[in-house]
């Protein structure tokens, strides 16, 4: 990845990117409040508020009660009342909880009040599988958000993402779900995310790497021969199968969707007019899925340019499994490569 | 900012004083006691009572006028030490009663607009109005008011334009006024779920330094849902002033209270939260506003939360869809009917001589206009665009929005040509 200088690259986790993404916010605007289970002098679960309380003190990050529709109650009031809240839930099966005050009240705040009162308040969602997490701390929950008018719904695979997707999650006035796959959170990457603060506050990270106000994907490498659709945790999967892909002579171009509210349709209609064939890759169940809503704009939008149909690889429509079981479950290498052989090559 | 960071190391700051005979939980560390139970326990020493004695009900509801507009004998009031009430001034009391009167005008136009067919839906609170206006005129101009579904006559007691009020129950939005310009939360549905924005509102200006007072309503029934409890603790945990007003009108649409709770009373749940509780008549207009008053001046004061359970009952069907003969006996309407709220403040001001037919005349004129407000609203021409549907769901509407959008103009385009080709 790009950045201004090449000598203050560091080696970064992705939970740093997310944990300097929140100091910064906090740092250049009071209003910014970060509230949770656990998130305080703990610094959460999985450290991402780390040092945070210590920082800015008790009134800016605190711990809350174990009740994960008062955090996102609360949340609705002081984003009502001028605050933009930073909120976390614990685990992803943990925030069901909140749901009634997220769908009917985070979600449809704005539109009920005809913009008058807006909502900029960030769910952070640790999320997915691979870790080996026992039952409720490993699903897939993002198609329930995005299938909710008026939620936003980020999620970044790289470490640089981490940090500019989360900055402007907190700047933009609508409510973002923010999925972190929490298999990335000890992944690596050399950045400097002093030049990635910079280049957001100055405003230049816009032009190429920013979200915007529309979404808006990302090609994370360049093929010719068929599209793989991804996002979050699964991108680093599908890297790493059209790295084998391009071994047997398939150049696979990888597209992560970073956010899938707002949907970039532009983004996809490039890659697959291009390419003439898709694959779409995610963890999540594949009935009635953030995926199954891929293939359908892509046959919507792209038709004419498809050489083959439009496959799907998904975990299977079953409740997320315990540990030992969890890899036969998860899109590998292997079942991405077995789809890319049931494309019609002969054209 | 105010600063909270040493809640959690003053354990010792309770542990002074005189022992009551309830005070026997100890703390040890790792079991520190929060600061609004200091707060609580310095409260009740100045009333030379015990903290429980202070959380706790008073042992019957508060009433200050009985049925007839009397003033009750102050050894039966339901008043004492810790829970004194006294009378607010005559001009205060004679605003109530204006604003009853146009309550009770509202709740009954707007009965009316339903059966016509020309509102969608209206729950009504008649019977409720000393509970309405009580909750409105108990704050303050910076202060904030979350309504629900029931309380139009609140939002509007609270000075939110009727026409404004009415463009949800029309059917044209889901909320037809600007929460920020009135302090007036969207009248809330789903049930108790407000109660935490509430508690978001109050925490926030907290942090701010600004010493806001929130009143959140709601229902009996709704009591039982889990935001109740969520936001009840979360206000006491963040020492917020909140003032949760409950209307208990004994049923939750069909089912009465006893099959909700088992709780002595609404207002016991108060301490189990560390926070006082009250239950007053909530027919009794004077008794309402001394309690909400002295709520709300407490909470600001000490800033903590308060529950206010008011006893009262909803005269018609929860809302027009209802047929309440299924539920309950026309012997318990008419009950109740004995116990009417302006009726009763207005034989209490009459004979005092506050209330003479001048003022009478001038208040039914007032009311009138309200009602006539509302019947305009009705009548004004619907200005509905229904492209306006994508304008407000996000900041900026997405690209897929921006083609709905195309797609509907196209129909509507359409549908006038063809309209104009017939
Ligand atoms: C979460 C939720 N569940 C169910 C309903 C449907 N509902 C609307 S009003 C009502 C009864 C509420 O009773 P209560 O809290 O006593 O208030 P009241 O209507 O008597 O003023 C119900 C069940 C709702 N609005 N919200
Ligand atoms: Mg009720």
């Amino acid at each position: 990845m790009s950045t201004a200088t090449a000598a203050k690259t560091a080696t970064t986790t992705f939970a740093s990117a997310l944990n300097t993404a929140m100091s910064d916010a906090m740092e250049r605007d009071p209003s910014v409040v970060v509230f949770g289970e656990d998130v305080g002098p703990l610094g959460g679960v999985f450290r991402i508020t780390d040092g945070l309380t210590k920082r800015f003190g008790t009134d800016r990050c605190f711990d809350t009660p174990l009740a994960e529709s008062g955090i996102a109650g609360m949340a609705v009031g002081m984003a009502i009342n001028g605050m933009r809240p930073v909120i976390e839930m614990q685990f992803d099966a943990f925030a069901y909880p909140s749901l009634e005050q997220v769908f009917s009240h985070i979600a449809k705040m704005a539109n009920r009040t005809r913009g008058r009162v807006r909502l900029p308040i960030v769910i952070r969602i640790p999320y997915g599988g691979g870790v080996g997490g026992v039952e409720h701390h490993c699903d897939s929950s993002e198609a329930y958000y995005a299938h909710t008018a008026g939620l936003k719904v980020f999620t970044p695979a790289s470490v640089d993402d981490g940090y500019r997707m989360l900055r402007e999650a907190i700047d933009t006035d609508d409510p973002v779900v923010f999925f972190e796959p929490k298999k990335l959170y000890w992944s690596k990457a050399e950045e400097d995310l002093s030049a990635l603060r910079e280049q957001y506050e100055s405003g230049a990270s816009g032009q190429d790497h920013s979200v915007g106000p529309q979404g808006r994907a990302r090609v994370v490498r360049e093929g010719t021969d068929v599209s793989l659709i991804s996002y979050g945790p699964s991108v680093s999967t599908v890297l790493k199968a059209a790295e084998a892909a391009a071994e047997e002579g398939i150049s696979a171009e990888v597209l992560d969707l970073r956010s899938i509210v707002p949907f970039d349709d532009e983004a996809l209609q490039r890659t697959v007019t291009k390419t003439g064939r898709a694959v779409v890759v995610a963890e999540a169940q594949g009935f009635v899925s953030v995926a199954s809503e891929i293939v359908a704009r892509v046959q919507e939008r792209c038709f004419h340019s498809l050489a083959s149909p439009v496959l799907r690889v998904t975990g299977f429509d079953i409740p997320y499994p315990s540990p030992k079981l969890e890899t036969h479950h998860l899109p590998d290498v292997d079942r991405i490569l077995d789809a890319l052989d049931e494309l019609q090559w002969e054209d | 900012m105010t600063d909270s960071s040493t809640k959690n190391t003053a354990p010792e700051k309770t542990a002074a004083g005189p022992a009551t005979p309830h005070q026997a939980v100890d703390h040890e560390p790792g079991h520190e006691k929060a600061e609004q139970a200091a707060r609580i326990q310095e409260a009740s020493r100045s009333f030379g009572i015990s903290a429980e004695q202070y959380m706790l009900p008073a042992a019957q509801q508060i009433r200050l006028l009985d049925p007839e507009g009397e003033l009750v004998p102050e050894d039966q009031q339901g008043t004492g030490p810790g829970h004194e009430y006294p009378i607010p001034e005559d001009e205060t009391l004679l605003q109530a009663y204006e604003a009853l009167v146009a309550g009770r005008r509202v709740n009954d136009q707007n009965y009316a607009l339903v059966r016509q067919g020309r509102l969608a839906v209206y729950p009504s609170s008649h019977g409720q109005e000393a509970c309405q206006v009580g909750a409105a005129l108990a704050l303050g101009e910076a202060d904030w008011l979350f309504p629900t579904y029931r309380d139009t006559v609140a939002a509007i007691a609270r000075g939110v334009d009727p026409l404004e009020v009415m463009v949800s129950f029309r059917g044209d939005w889901h909320c037809g006024y600007d929460p920020h310009q009135y302090k007036v939360g969207p009248q809330s549905t789903p049930l108790t779920t407000q109660l935490l924005h509430a508690v978001g509102v109050a925490h926030a200006a907290k942090l701010r330094g600004e010493d806001t007072v929130v009143l959140a309503m709601c229902g009996d029934g709704a009591t039982s849902e889990g935001d109740f409890h969520e936001a009840l603790n979360f206000a006491a945990v963040f020492e917020v002033p909140v003032v949760f007003f409950i209307q208990n009108n004994g049923y939750a649409i069909s089912v009465p209270l006893s099959s909700q709770t088992a709780a002595p009373s609404l207002a016991h749940k108060a301490i189990g939260y560390g926070m006082a509780g009250e239950r007053v008549d909530g027919n009794d207009m004077v008794a309402v506003l001394a309690t909400l008053r002295r709520a709300v001046r407490l909470a600001r004061e000490n800033s903590m939360p308060l529950l206010v359970e008011a006893m009262t009952y909803r005269m018609q069907a929860h809302t027009n869809a209802d047929d309440d003969s299924r539920y309950r006996d026309a012997d318990e309407v008419e009950h109740w009917q004995r116990a009417d709220p302006l009726v009763r403040l207005g034989k209490y001001l009459t004979a005092k001589g506050a209330l003479d037919d001048d003022a009478e005349s001038r208040i039914a004129a007032a009311a009138e206009e309200v009602a006539a407000s509302l019947r305009q609203a009705m009548t004004a021409e619907a200005s509905n665009d229904p492209l306006e549907l994508f304008e407000h769901v996000y900041s900026a509407p997405t690209a897929q929005l921006r083609e709905q959008r195309e797609k509907l103009a196209d129909e509507l385009q359409r549908s006038t040509t063809d309209q104009g080709a017939n």
